[in-house]
């Protein structure tokens, strides 16, 4: 049994959520960059390149790369052979405060939802916590902006629905947004669980690497064909026109009740965020 | 080919724009979010004299990060304009002429830019810090109280943006995605 202090916990989601919003992840700058070199948009190249620059900036600097530095989603994967030492909450809690504080971010969480008040420490986290085998400890830190999160969905289709819905539904959600959460986007789809799961599912598929398909070649073809449809609906970078409007489309699916097909599809900004560390 | 130009905006200044074109802004920027707007209405409603004299000015949706130190000010991207659409009208009744922000904008926004002769330009989302090197100077103006969400005064140089409605109610958020809609084959990224 390996003990683990929940200091450490704090300590290292500290750490990844002022990462997270510093530095784009490695595979999200070669998509913006590959994008760059495509589009054929002189404005669409303008805005990637201000984008790219702005990159740059961020990095070196240690500043957000968007003034909006998200709700902290946090990933928790525990080993079954490991015990956490004081509360885990508190601590991932803990290591969010300290990240936003001490990282100059910005504290985007209204403590009710309809009274109102921030409670001005970017907490609480929305924690995710899962088992698995063996002594290690991995955290997965996501902030998420509030401006692709207000266009994302979720329907409950008949089963009959099928996959024509799934495709209906996933385009008609990515054109409904438009300029609304910073194209070009990265689309998460969750297909099948419940109405609480698929949504969990979608968040999950954002984490993935820009380029990696689906294992399941069934899966792997209906991400490149919606990816394929959604890049010609002309919205482009900022909505303003272009051939880039998505840098890449995940699935993720899980099995369902025999009467239902929910779908549910959490878009991203480009600014897509998130940091892992395994202990 | 980018045009310099500088607050407040002269109505010839305003004539000559056209969707696509890329500006470079120098002068004072208002910052107002959701807040302030109603607020700001609020007063419009009832008559009543508004903190900042809004003639001929621009206003830019925003709410920065928090300032590090040795910086003027944290990452100050654009946030989605569409939320403060219904205050908008009244504010250009009143004078207003120019709008920062991301998003398109409603029927009734795009009406009140024609009939009022403004424009609204497209600031790209998630170039925070990029922009922020544009701002100078910055000072509170208006409603201290709200603490991020007050009206800020921004002095600018070369704050970079992109004509997306002009004062001819042209609007490249629609007619952007037609164009490459047409144009676009079926190739994968």
């Amino acid at each position: 049994m390996r003990i683990i202090q929940a200091k450490t916990i704090a300590h290292m989601v500290a750490k990844l959520c002022r990462a997270a919003n510093y530095s784009i992840g490695e595979d999200v700058l070669q998509a913006l960059k590959k994008a760059r070199r495509k589009e054929t948009s002189p404005i669409g190249r303008e805005l990637l390149d201000q984008i790219i620059k702005n990159h740059r900036i961020a990095r070196s600097e240690k500043l957000p790369i968007c003034q909006d530095c998200g709700y902290a989603v946090v990933f928790l994967d525990i080993g079954s052979e490991t015990q956490i030492r004081g509360d885990i909450y508190d601590a991932i809690n803990q290591g969010v405060r300290e990240g936003y504080i001490q990282g100059y971010l910005r504290k985007s969480i209204i403590a009710d939802p309809l009274k109102g008040g921030n409670t001005e420490d970017n907490t609480p986290a929305i924690i995710h916590i899962g088992i698995i085998p063996g002594t290690r400890l991995k955290i997965t830190v996501a902030p998420k902006g509030g401006g692709s999160e207000n266009m994302s969905g979720i329907k409950m289709l008949t089963p009959g629905e099928g996959i024509a819905g799934i495709k209906n539904f996933v385009i008609d959600q990515v054109i409904k947004a438009g300029a609304n959460p910073c194209p070009p986007v990265i689309v998460g789809v969750g297909i099948g669980g419940n109405f609480e799961y698929a949504p969990y599912l979608a968040k999950k598929a954002l984490l993935r690497r820009i380029g990696e398909r689906h294992p399941d070649p069934f899966y792997a073809r209906l991400e490149k064909e919606l990816l394929r449809t959604i890049n010609r609906s002309g919205i482009g970078p900022m909505g303003l026109g272009g051939r880039t409007t998505a840098l890449d489309v995940f699935i993720e699916q899980y099995p369902r009740h025999l009467a239902t097909l929910p779908v549910a599809v959490n878009l991203n900004c480009h600014v897509a965020r998130h940091k892992t560390a395994v202990i | 080919m980018v045009l310099h130009i500088t607050t407040p905006l002269t109505d010839s200044t305003i004539r000559r724009l056209k969707i696509g074109d890329r500006v470079l802004i120098s002068g004072k920027i208002y910052t107002a979010r959701d807040t302030v707007h109603k607020l700001l209405y609020d007063l419009i409603v009832r008559n009543k004299q508004l903190p900042v004299d809004l003639t001929g000015q621009v206003i830019y949706y925003a709410g920065p990060a928090p300032t590090k130190p040795g910086y003027t000010i944290g990452p100050i991207g654009p946030t989605t304009a569409g939320r403060c659409d219904r205050y908008t009208p009244a504010l250009l009744e009143l004078g207003l002429k120019g709008m920062l922000g991301k998003g398109s904008r409603s029927v009734e926004v795009i009406k009140a830019i024609r009939k009022n002769k403004a424009v609204y330009f497209a600031v790209t989302g998630g170039a925070a810090g990029l922009i922020a090197k544009s701002v100078r100077s910055v000072k509170t103006v208006a409603f201290p109280e709200l603490g991020p969400e007050a009206i800020n005064e921004l002095d600018v140089r070369d704050f970079p943006a992109i004509v997306a409605i002009d004062s001819r109610g042209n609007d490249l958020y629609e007619s952007g995605p037609r164009e490459y809609r047409k144009t676009c084959k079926k190739e994968d990224l």
